[in-house]
């Protein structure tokens, strides 16, 4: 029975690919070491302040406002950037036109543009000496160094992402559901909004959350635009930042708890969109 | 993807689609044309001699060195744990993995400022590591490894979300069948897994490293700003503006423009050539 | 001597259908599974090519150079609370072509990736020939694997796809360039694809890429060929010729082979032997003829061909259909409730008042045949049978009484 070739008997059987145990333990470790241990000690300083400490640092006016800041933008930012994510996405999907390519390429720019360029390339455009800006001026509307600044900075973020996440539904919609709802007598827009639009729907709440999310966090393209005035443009990064210097540490710390926190719960509503529009899908059927 | 022709009466009126076109267009022009002009523009406005001035002075040089120096490590140790992971990810089923993918966007939804603010809590003065690292006389922080750790927790995620949904979607068969005719680990690895992924990887390396050359919040906040020593290009470029020197700014800044825009092309080349091999790398980023 | 070339001479005959000379009545007494004649195995150790023989094969794992026997002892496997494989017995003969069939989640797949080393048993055994393979993994069992979706390897020509396996070797079994370059080529050769060693496999169609996966799990003269629904993946015309095509290639080689299909007109044109399963567990093992003509059980009955079911009772050894007087032998049936199956051609029309009482409740037509629909009295479910004959035949009357005599069937219990 036995043969040179044939290898050593081992007490068990084996996969057939190699390297479950190695390459998972690497993997995990390297997760464990560059990505959760540093939150982990976040976490642990977050908690240790106790209620009072939390309260006390939330409790502080320049804090909420920071927080209004960041959300408020970022919420409006990742709106603005739905819309026209999904006119971008749109166009370049269903029409063909000179350039389609260009632009489809160009739609990752911020995404590869480092952040601190961004930044100083958006204030310049929208300060009231800028190219935009200069034109906006004369009618009373500032962009640069006012909140509507920090919007456009983060809609320039969140573009990619709102495009990115529609363009493969997009792609694989096709017209025939469409065309099926036109035979049947649906106007455009009742095809639009009964037919496509819920086919789209957790693409676009996926973009948005994503837009959101990084938004909420955005530091390098905002400060420069953003004038960073305290209680009106000081975004929650920024003051985090500035309680480090101050050698706040329990400051900073707890905004940042309350920003990992936020953080935490975008990436959970991001993972569980769609598992609910399966949920959602499946009820509907049975009704 | 061939079209089919429009139905009229069922699909979008020409003239509607050709106001859509045109909006769509006017908004990638004012919201992402415009920044890259201002850069190149801003960066040659006062001459080539100036813009060559700007970069070659000691500290941007020095940024640049300590930026290249970042990359070339977070890079390949990114890289090549990404591909770890990615295969241990696609290739078994265990307990928990759904978990694990979602654990591995973490950095990408985190801010980077608050990433800074975790490595300051382990290797600052009051941190957990603190007392490790004065018995061994290491710094981390304002100094180069606390860099290029803040580098690598930014870029953490780029190399595994290319590969897994690419992974995904080729299957394990073709290295089931390698196995079956006698592959040893790493024949199979270098001879099936490696080229079928070859073009995803090299897209998550090239997202990885513009990324790493760009990073600014993170490595804001552990750098400690020391000029010509824990300055990278990002904060350079913050400096020189800050101090008014805008022409200055933007000239080293078109440096990163320009990465970027190779990055771009790269992508739309890989793209159009090897499409299919890139599975939904179009996803989110 | 090089690998027979086809359409040479020493291809096996086409299996021959026998056909009764077809009487006057409609009905067709056919009998239309023959079991496959299998070609004489090559003298063992004979290796048939001089590459062949260069390559040396791993002698613990092959006692005669074309596979080994197969010996699959009490396997059994579970999924948490479900069993997959229910404590199976099977007996390969070296050399032979056998089907696994049955519905999905049968097991048979299961089964398969348990002899593969694909899946762990969770107990009994798999041996090839002396060889206990069932703590090996895949990689040192030997065997070819071929995949329903081919997976061949992407990046490399078909040339360097087969001898894979071959340039996989460590440098002391493998042979030399020369060697593989001629066995690669005697396999294109065998495949009928000579000219496309260059070509990727995006080039190619889907039954070429088959043949092609064909001939890179037969390149490192496996111990034994699995194949995984092989033609799943083509068009019903393709699946047809690359299955006669398969068979060709076995008797040419002779290699000991097992494939998984759930199409049975495939496992009863293809195979040596059948293996039908069910929930895990085997209700058969025969020749095509033997599964087709003496089904063991009812499901079996059910599962191959067009089957008819009477529901009665067996009393003494016989068998009365319920609503119906008449007595039909059913030697060593127990008694109690039963059912009767047959097959729609195994019956004869016989004149109203003989045999079992029907009526015309239904006629298809179909090309060359009508099959007539019979309502029973006191049977829930409609009696088939097929009427064969000329175009301007007397077809039956919808409505009309008849009789129908049973020549072929077999009563199991209920």
């Amino acid at each position: 029975m036995s043969s040179l070739a044939l290898p050593l008997q081992r007490p068990r059987w084996r996969p057939p690919l190699p390297g479950f145990g190695l390459s998972l333990g690497l993997g995990m470790a390297w997760l464990g070491v560059v990505v959760l241990l540093p939150l982990a000690a976040l976490t642990f300083r977050a908690a240790g302040l106790g209620a009072d400490g939390w309260l006390r640092a939330i409790q502080d006016p320049r804090v909420q406002a920071a927080l209004k800041v960041s959300f408020g933008t970022a919420f409006a930012a990742a709106l603005l950037a739905s819309v026209a994510g999904t006119l971008v996405a749109w166009v370049l999907v269903r029409y063909r036109f000179p350039g389609r390519r260009l632009i489809d390429a160009l739609v990752d720019l911020p995404f590869a543009l480092p952040t601190a360029v961004a930044g100083i390339a958006l204030t310049a455009i929208y300060a009231p000496t800028g190219w935009i800006g200069r034109l906006l001026a004369p009618h009373g509307i500032q962009i640069a160094y006012e909140p509507a600044g920090i919007v456009i900075a983060l809609v320039f973020i969140g573009l990619p992402f709102a495009v990115r996440t529609l363009q493969p539904i997009l792609e694989s919609l096709g017209h025939e559901q469409e065309h099926a709802a036109a035979s049947l007598g649906a106007s455009r827009l009742t095809t639009l909004r009964r037919v496509v639009l819920p086919e789209l729907l957790p693409a676009l709440l996926t973009g948005f959350s994503l837009a959101f999310a990084r938004g909420l966090g955005e530091y390098g393209s905002v400060i420069f635009i953003a004038g960073n005035k305290p209680f009106r443009t000081e975004i929650a990064p920024l003051l985090i930042t500035i309680r480090l210097e101050e050698y706040d540490y329990n400051g900073a710390i707890a905004l940042a708890g309350l920003m990992l926190a936020a953080s935490f719960a975008c990436l959970l509503a991001i993972n569980l969109i769609p598992l609910l529009f399966r949920h959602e899908r499946r009820s509907a059927r049975d009704a | 993807m061939h079209e089919p022709a429009p139905v009229p009466g069922v699909d979008t009126p020409a003239w509607l689609r050709r106001t859509l076109i045109a909006a769509a267009v006017l908004v990638m022009v004012l919201l992402v044309v415009l920044p890259l002009l201002m850069v190149l523009l801003s960066a040659f406005g006062k001459g080539f001699a100036t813009w060559w001035g700007a970069l070659t002075t000691p500290d941007a040089i020095s940024a640049l060195k300590l930026t290249l120096l970042t990359a070339a490590i977070v890079i390949p140790v990114n890289g090549v744990f990404g591909v770890i992971a990615a295969w241990a990810l696609t290739r078994f089923e265990f307990r928990g993995k759904r978990a694990v993918l979602a654990l591995v966007d973490l950095p990408f939804a985190v801010s980077p400022v608050v990433a800074g603010l975790c490595l300051v809590l382990l290797f600052g003065s009051q941190g957990w590591f603190a007392d490790l690292l004065r018995a061994w006389d290491i710094k981390i922080l304002f100094a180069r490894p606390g860099i290029v750790l803040a580098t690598l927790f930014i870029t953490f995620p780029f190399v595994v979300r290319e590969l897994v949904p690419l992974m995904q979607q080729q299957g394990s068969e073709e290295e089931v069948v390698a196995r079956s005719l006698g592959a040893g680990a790493w024949t199979m690895f270098f001879r099936v897994t490696l080229p079928n992924i070859k073009w995803g990887l090299l897209y998550g390396v090239l997202l990885c490293g513009a990324r790493a050359m760009g990073e600014f919040g993170a490595v804001s906040v552990v750098s400690g700003h020391i000029r010509g020593l824990t300055n990278t290009l990002p904060l350079h470029i913050e400096i020189l503006y800050n101090e008014f020197d805008s022409t200055g700014a933007f000239a080293v800044s078109s440096l990163l423009a320009g990465l970027a825009l190779l990055t771009l092309l790269l992508k739309f080349w890989l793209e159009a050539r090897h499409g299919d091999a890139l599975a939904h790398a179009r996803r989110r980023h | 001597m090089r690998w027979p070339m086809p359409g040479a001479a020493t291809d096996a005959p086409a299996p021959s259908r026998a056909t009764a000379a077809r009487p006057p009545m409609e009905t067709r007494r056919v009998l239309l599974i023959q079991d496959n004649p299998r070609p004489a195995a090559p003298a063992p150790g004979t290796p048939t090519t001089s590459a062949h023989a260069a390559i040396g094969h791993d002698a613990a794992m092959d006692s005669n150079g074309h596979g080994v026997d197969l010996r699959i002892e009490g396997v059994a496997k579970r999924y948490g609370a479900t069993t997959a494989l229910d404590s199976i017995d099977l007996d390969i003969a070296a050399g032979e072509l056998v089907a696994l069939l049955g519905p999905s989640g049968s097991g048979k797949t299961t089964l398969l990736r348990v002899i593969a080393g694909l899946l762990p048993a969770d107990g009994g055994r798999v041996l090839f020939g002396d060889t206990d393979a069932t703590l090996l993994s895949l990689r040192e069992r030997n065997v070819g694997f071929v995949f329903q979706q081919y997976a061949l390897f992407r990046h490399m020509t078909v040339a360097e796809n087969i001898a894979f396996g071959l340039r996989s070797r460590p440098r002391r079994r493998r042979p030399d360039r020369a060697t593989i370059r001629r066995r690669v080529d005697e396999l294109l050769a065998l495949i009928q694809l000579p000219e496309h060693g260059d070509r990727y496999p995006e080039q190619l169609s889907g039954g070429q890429k088959q043949r092609v996966a064909l001939a890179r799990a037969l390149a490192i003269d496996p111990t034994v060929l699995l194949l995984d629904e092989p033609f799943g993946a083509l068009d019903a015309k393709v699946r047809v010729e690359l299955r006669r095509w398969l068979r060709r290639l076995h008797d040419q080689t002779g290699q000991t082979t097992v494939f998984v299909t759930h199409d049975q007109d495939e496992a009863l044109e293809l195979a040596d032997r059948v293996v039908v399963l069910r929930d895990g567990r085997i209700e058969q093992v025969g020749t095509p003829r033997e599964i087709y003509a003496e089904p063991a059980s009812a499901y079996v009955f059910d599962f191959i061909g067009r089957a008819s079911v009477l529901e009665g009772r067996v009393a003494d050894g016989r068998f009365q259909a319920e609503g119906q007087s008449a007595w039909l032998e059913a030697p060593g049936v127990a008694d109690g409730p039963a059912r009767l199956y047959l097959r729609p051609h195994d019956v004869a029309q016989a004149a109203p008042g003989e045999g079992l009482q029907a009526q015309v409740a239904g006629l298809h037509h179909h090309a060359g045949r009508i099959t007539v629909e019979l309502a029973l009295p006191g049977q829930a479910r409609h009696l088939e049978i097929d009427l064969v004959g000329a175009p301007d035949t007397a077809a039956p009357v919808l409505g009309a009484a008849a009789g129908v005599r049973l020549l072929r069937y077999r009563v199991y219990p209920a």
